[in-house]
């Protein structure tokens, strides 16, 4: 009986995880056969490296380096604030506060990344958008900049809740070693806290930035959506990921439009991929140090 | 002047009295052991000598420790510059997960001891020869400090103190995790090095106290119940406790 009943469990759990690989991979041949589809009729060269989207007018022109820099842009501003906020926070949450500080600090950080991603959209398009447009004397304030603050912003509490748990698990032995050794609080803190957690440290900026790179509906409702090249940071710009979800409904099913978002999500993909395997390495090449 | 001279001391956790009213005068360039039984206070009396306990949250201290005729528990004390001059090697290896070379270079470097790398490489090397890693570890200096095994691990917790040019080298039971061939290896190096250190050791071995000290200290229940000659403690202790603790009456 309990021989039966161990099987059925093993049964179950087996099919659920062959269920979720294939789940991914039926996403992933989908994504593949459509974004593919439409590179036959269209150069992958051209199409990553063309200024102009104009996906609807009576010569189509696919060029998705606009998309791609507005992403980028937006992106990498977000990391600028995000990174270092985030992994100082984490450094003083748990290392430097007193215990009552540190317990509401904590609550706080979890509540924030509970915001829903739409609200911080609406609320940062009546309070940053106005607020770069006249300190920095724009003619609007939807730009990759104001995208930046926000999306950094939504990136703060993953990168402290996980780095937060990469340092506090630093063995108490390190930093006794070497205090006794004469190194003063902050060396301790830069030396070996932070290089024993780095790993943790960067896996929690990774998945930061994971949470960035997919965001989609506060970055439409404040980078502005236009799609041309950004001069500067404070231009308006548009991300890969929002361009998918606005024009998607209005496509003509198989038709090359329809294609093409499907590409972009797969540039997006590989996007990732990159991203992730560069961690993976760094993650890697940092364990056996 | 005995080099460390530890005075009327007490120390609480919170409202626990850890150490009672301790008085001990420790010699210069001689290895003085601590036993006693598990829980009676010797690690927490050897973590007193360079302050190393200030970092647990509710400990108070009553009482002086003399460093060469100075009260480490003054004031004004550069408790970073005390922890330098009284190296520590605690009971489980550790370590820092970083490459052999850079743990041995870390206290020159937090201390500002030396900055060019030539001098740094001349110190790393003298230290990992005195501890009889060099031979081995020489080649393979910057490979993580983790791939040891736990004596070699405890070697270079040595040579990383001693890098620093301690004058006093306290070692917290440091062959509890050691097999007996590496412990007797640990054992001779200390007794090298105690031609040019003043050393203390906690130990719940006696057979290892009576082989390497020269003086030591029996703790019983956070007293200092006796402190004399080695041979003197194991061969006629004046206290009963002690006669009983060395005959195994107890432990
Ligand atoms: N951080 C601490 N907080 C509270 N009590 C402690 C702490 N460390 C040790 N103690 C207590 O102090 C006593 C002495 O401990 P310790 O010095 O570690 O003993 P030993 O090293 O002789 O085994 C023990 O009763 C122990 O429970
Ligand atoms: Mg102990």
């Amino acid at each position: 009986m309990r021989k039966f009943l161990d099987y059925i469990i093993e049964t179950v759990i087996f099919i659920c995880g062959m269920l979720s690989i294939i789940f991914v991979v039926l996403i992933f041949s989908f994504l593949l056969k459509e974004g593919l589809s439409f590179f036959k009729d269209f150069s992958f060269i051209k199409f990553i490296t063309n200024q102009f989207w104009y996906p609807n007018s009576k010569v189509p022109s696919f060029g998705i380096l606009p998309l791609i820099c507005g992403s980028v842009l937006v992106t990498l501003g977000a990391c600028l604030i995000a990174v270092p906020i985030g992994v100082m926070s984490a450094l003083f949450i748990s290392e430097i506060a007193p215990k009552g500080v540190r317990d509401i600090l904590k609550s706080l950080v979890e509540l924030m990344a509970a915001i829903p991603s739409v609200v911080i959209g609406f609320v940062g398009m009546v309070t940053i958008v106005p607020l770069v447009k006249n300190i920095f004397n724009l003619p609007t304030g939807l730009s990759a900049f104001s995208g930046s603050i926000m999306l950094g912003f939504m990136a703060v509490p993953t990168i402290v809740t996980i780095s937060e748990d990469a340092i506090r698990s630093v063995p108490w032995q390190y930093k006794e070693g070497a205090l006794a050794l004469g190194a003063t609080n902050w060396q301790t803190l830069r030396r070996i806290v932070l290089k024993a957690a780095m790993p943790g440290i960067i896996a929690a900026i990774m998945l930061g930035i994971g949470r960035v790179i997919g965001e989609t509906m506060a970055v439409m409702m404040i980078t502005g959506n236009a799609a041309h090249v950004p001069h500067s940071i404070f231009d308006p710009v548009r991300t890969m990921t929002s361009t998918i979800a606005t024009e998607m409904g209005e496509t003509v099913r198989g038709g090359m439009h329809y294609k093409s978002l499907f590409a972009i999500g797969l540039v997006l993909f590989l996007i990732t991929f990159i991203v992730n395997f560069i961690a993976d390495l760094f993650l890697g090449k940092n364990k056996n140090l | 002047m005995p080099k460390i001279e530890i005075k009327n001391f007490n120390l609480y956790y919170g409202n626990f009295h850890a150490l009672k009213d301790i008085s001990i005068s420790i010699e210069e360039k001689r290895i003085t052991a601590m036993i006693g039984p598990s829980g009676c206070g010797k690690s927490t009396l050897l973590r007193s000598i360079n302050r190393i306990n200030d970092t647990i949250e509710g400990v108070k201290t009553v009482g002086e420790i003399n460093i060469e005729g100075i009260n480490v528990y003054k004031n004004n004390i550069d408790v970073d510059f005390l922890r330098r001059n009284v190296g520590m090697v605690f009971q489980r290896p550790n370590p820092f997960p970083i490459s052999i070379y850079e743990n041995v270079a870390f206290g020159l470097r937090v201390n500002r001891i030396a900055s060019s790398k030539e001098i740094i490489d001349e110190k790393v090397e003298k230290s990992l020869k005195s501890v009889l890693l060099w031979d081995n570890m020489k080649g393979k200096l910057h490979k993580s400090a983790l791939t040891l095994t736990l004596e070699q691990q405890q070697r270079l917790c040595i040579a990383r103190v001693i890098a620093v040019a301690p004058n006093i080298i306290l070692l917290d039971e440091p062959c509890s995790s050691l097999d007996p061939v590496a412990t007797r290896k640990i054992e001779e190096l200390m007794m090298q090095l105690k031609d040019n250190y003043t050393i203390v050791i906690v130990t719940h071995n006696m057979q290892q106290a009576a082989r390497i000290s020269q003086d030591t200290a029996f703790m019983l229940l956070g007293k200092l119940i006796e402190f004399s000659k080695t041979d003197e403690i194991f061969t006629n202790p004046s206290e009963k406790e002690t006669d009983d603790y060395v005959s195994g009456r107890f432990g």
